[in-house]
């Protein structure tokens, strides 16, 4: 099977999943369930997809529950993303060097 | 519109230096499976998506049939159809039908994420801004892990992986801080996801964050409904 092929019909699903309701979908929701729903839906996102995932990211579960948790701490002291971010990659990192 | 465009860059560097050391990752996978470098630049390039990529490498080393390739991207790309049915709520009049079609292809889940919970509407200017680093970011990563899986020292790319969370977390906390329904939210979203992880593997990662995040949205939007003025 050619790589071209295998490459058009991945990157052709993909398209068509993300365009069609993203074009088509054009009206303003009235219903309050419906928007309350997807007021929620980005921060319940984040969740299912950090937890428990975030425990298997660098592949030693001691740097990764530190990475978390100086994540945790700077994130609910509102600090910026990018500073959360490479807190958390470098807390694990001196961890990793530690043990 | 060029603020909205530099504001969207600004809040795109923490997701492209994340998919940089994800990408990488990916780079090695697809050399592994015996795709050339150009081609999986080519795959990132066209599809930023990286439970989607994994599995389409898997499906091309198996030499399994495009019916396969095709539904196997259906699948675990399906939660972009929420994410950007979702996000149309949120997009303001500069977004014209072809710059829909053309932005459509931004819609990840950390961009949607990021999109989705800025304050008020979003603008085609901002969205192209918050799409750029994420971009070079995926395919400047898979190329380098690709070409020199070697070119990052072990210790470094390794807790690479971690940021892309770090990143997560940095948006959820403060909201749920602030807020009693999505602190519920976020929890309720967790617990599912983590039952499905050690309980019920089977279920692939992309199923899984859809239910989880559906179920929990749905619990929380019939628990508290919000009135007009909370909505961002």
């Amino acid at each position: 099977m050619s790589m071209i092929l295998y490459i058009a019909i991945m990157a052709g699903v993909t398209y068509l999943v993300r365009m069609i309701p993203f074009t088509l979908f054009r009206r303003q929701i009235k219903s309050r369930y419906i928007r309350s729903v997807l007021y929620y839906m980005p921060y319940a996102v984040l969740s299912a997809m950090t937890v428990p995932a975030i425990l298997h990211s660098t592949g030693n579960l001691t740097t990764a529950i530190v990475g978390t948790a100086v994540a945790v701490i700077l994130a609910f002291f509102n600090k910026p993303l990018i500073l959360v971010a490479l807190a958390a990659a470098a807390s694990a990192f001196i961890t990793a060097l530690i043990i | 519109m060029k603020k909205d465009f530099l504001k969207g860059v600004s809040d795109g560097l923490p997701i492209g230096l994340g998919y940089f050391s994800v990408a990488v990752g990916f780079g090695i996978m697809a050399v592994g499976a015996n795709i050339s470098a150009f081609f999986a630049w080519l795959i990132s390039a066209s599809n930023m998506t990286s439970a989607g990529q994994a599995a389409g490498v898997e499906v091309i080393a198996a030499g399994g049939t495009l019916i396969e390739m095709a539904l196997t991207q259906l699948v675990i790309n399906l939660r972009y159809s929420l994410m950007g049915f979702s996000l149309t709520q949120k997009l303001d009049k500069s977004f014209s039908t072809p710059k829909r079609l053309l932005l459509s292809c931004c819609i990840t889940d950390e961009i949607y994420a990021v999109a989705a919970s800025q304050k008020g509407r979003i603008s085609a200017s901002y969205m192209a801004g918050l799409f750029l680093l994420p971009f070079v970011g995926w395919t400047g990563g898979t190329l380098a892990g690709a070409v020199a899986s070697q070119l990052l020292p072990e210790g470094i790319s390794d807790v690479m992986g971690i940021m892309l969370y770090g990143m997560f977390i940095a948006i959820f906390i403060p909201a749920a801080k602030k807020s009693r329904p999505v602190l519920l939210a976020v929890a309720i979203a967790a617990v599912i996801s983590i039952v499905f992880r050690y309980l019920l593997p089977v279920v692939g990662t992309g199923f899984a964050i859809i239910i989880s995040a559906v179920a929990s949205s749905a619990v929380c939007g019939a628990l508290f409904p919000v009135k007009e003025d909370d909505e961002r």
